[in-house]
């Protein structure tokens, strides 16, 4: 499974993907593999009164990856690329500062989909988690 | 054309034994008798509600409240915009009387919830969440965590700020008969509370809350017909921001809120500082902040500078959430909307008893998921 980030022709980057570009309406054609590479902690927080199927506490980052580079070759200016995307997600460990690198992990469930709300066929339940480097 | 709000009314706040029909029913019945009008007035009738059906497995409650109170054959119809439906449906009855498509139209907010658990009720909520940021977990409380954590790092704010915001709301809530919890607490008591997405814990969220709210509005030239007091809708506008709540641009700007309040202001032809009260969205304490920068009561980064200085108070220069806020009033989520508007109407026409300030202008901002859909309401006293 890959990490992936969506771009569009004028560099700018998401993850998730959207059916079109958040930020100018094109269609996003590229991905950009977050799954291989290094992040930074914007903040964090540990969720205790959690839903049903989930880990209590669930530790939760948001976390920043540079993706200038890619962003910059997909885009046809590049001054209007992206620097960096951020993502969402489980942390591996309690014990984690802002600031922190981090290196996404794989998890094949990363809550029971049995459980919760949504039907389990709507969605996927595997997905990455942030280890602290 | 301009719209009056004529009438509004609350049902208790709380644990209630009343299902969705009945509490919808009760503030529906007390929404027209507070405005003095007939069930065979209305023609519209707009019913604010996110999840009966998830909740209670009831459906098309718009027809039900319409059948219930004798309304046939007004149209009617359920808004949904997740936390904020009270707000849309402020919204839909004001186009309805604005475009002339209603002379007189009910709107009924409500949500039926303690039945559930804690947990079943989270997970409810969190069901408006991205597949991206459900399958890892997250809730709406976890979302505040975040955000709080990066407020308090980033503008060096200190975190007694956001107990100071539960601190004043639930000593609004004491004078408000309606309110979930009617108690004061101080500043330790929510600062040893239990951590439920750290940095905050459960004094900075709101209840889980059974409940109803309504309001009834016409047009001003019927307005006056009907009654001596009575308020105007000066600004109203909506506006949406990210479904995914980490692609923001700034985590502390909650977009729906500027742009929403903006247009609301522009519309009224006021700006921030001529709002003599306001009732913000509380669902979690730095909500309150975020909205009071985004309303524009703050610069960017220091609306926790006021909580030192009392200005948010009841008595202060700029009283917040004087209801109690969603805080200690409760937030039944189609409800809550439709209850800011109860408390800034009753302040207006000087029927708010002991939680009356002086006001002649006020506020409401009502914030659905994170900040993903946003309605602000500027009414004034006539």
């Amino acid at each position: 499974m890959s990490f992936d980030a969506y771009v569009c022709p004028n560099g700018h980057v998401s993850y998730p993907g959207h059916t079109l570009c958040p930020d100018c309406g094109e269609e996003q054609t590229g991905t950009i593999d977050l799954s291989d590479r290094t992040g930074e902690v914007v903040t964090w927080t540990h969720s205790t009164k959690t839903p049903p199927g989930v880990r209590a506490p669930n530790t939760l980052a948001i976390v920043e990856f540079d993706v200038e580079s890619e962003a910059a070759a997909a885009a046809d200016d590049a001054a209007d690329a992206d620097t960096f995307v951020r993502a969402i997600g489980q942390v591996t460990t309690d014990d984690v500062e802002t600031g922190d690198a981090v290196e996404p992990v794989y998890a094949e469930q990363l809550r029971d989909p049995e459980v919760g709300i949504k039907e389990p066929a709507s969605q996927e339940w595997d997905g990455y988690r942030f280890d602290p480097v | 054309m301009t719209v009056a709000v004529i009438g509004a009314s609350m049902t208790k706040f709380g644990d209630r034994d009343a299902w969705i029909r009945e509490l919808i029913a009760e503030a529906g019945e007390k929404g027209l008798a507070d405005a003095g009008i007939k069930p065979d007035d209305v023609e519209h009738l707009y019913v604010s509600n996110m999840a009966s059906g998830e909740f209670e497995g009831q459906g098309g409650i718009m027809n039900a409240l319409a059948h219930d109170l004798g309304l046939m054959p007004a149209y009617s119809e359920r808004v949904d915009q997740t936390s904020s439906s009270g707000g849309a449906g402020i919204y839909e009855a004001w186009q309805s009387v604005a475009s002339g498509a209603s002379e007189m139209t009910l709107l009924v907010g409500g949500e039926k919830m303690r039945h559930k658990s804690t947990a079943e009720a989270t997970d409810i909520i969190a069901s408006i969440t991205h597949p991206a940021e459900y399958k890892h977990g997250l809730t709406l409380p976890s979302f505040a965590g975040l955000t709080a954590r990066h407020y308090l790092e980033r503008f060096d704010a200190p975190r007694e700020s956001l107990a100071k915001v539960a601190v004043k709301n639930h000593k609004n809530g004491v004078d408000n008969p309606h309110a979930q919890f009617q108690k004061e607490i101080d500043v330790e008591t929510a600062m040893e509370s239990p951590i439920v997405a750290d940095p905050l814990r459960l004094y900075d969220f709101c209840p889980i809350t059974d409940g109803s709210a309504a309001m009834v509005f016409t047009t001003e030239e019927r307005a006056r017909e009907i009654t001596d007091d009575y308020a105007t809708i000066s600004g109203i506008s909506g506006a949406t921001d990210t479904h995914v709540v980490h692609e923001r641009t700034d985590p502390t700007v909650m977009g729906g809120v500027v742009e929403s309040s903006d247009d609301a202001y522009e519309m009224a032809g006021i700006g921030p500082d001529d709002i003599d009260m306001a009732e913000l969205h509380d669902m979690f304490t730095i909500l309150e902040f975020l909205q009071m920068e985004g309303c524009g009561f703050a610069d960017h980064g220091e609306a926790w500078k006021q909580m030192e200085t009392g200005r948010t108070e009841r008595d202060g220069e700029l009283p917040i959430n004087t209801s109690g806020g969603l805080k200690s009033k409760g937030h039944p989520l189609g409800a809550s909307g439709v209850a800011q508007g109860y408390e800034i109407y009753k302040q207006l026409v000087g029927e708010a008893g002991a939680r009356q300030v002086d006001a002649d202008t006020a506020l409401a901002c009502n914030v659905g998921g994170f900040g993903n859909c946003v309605i602000t309401t500027i009414m004034e006293a006539r």
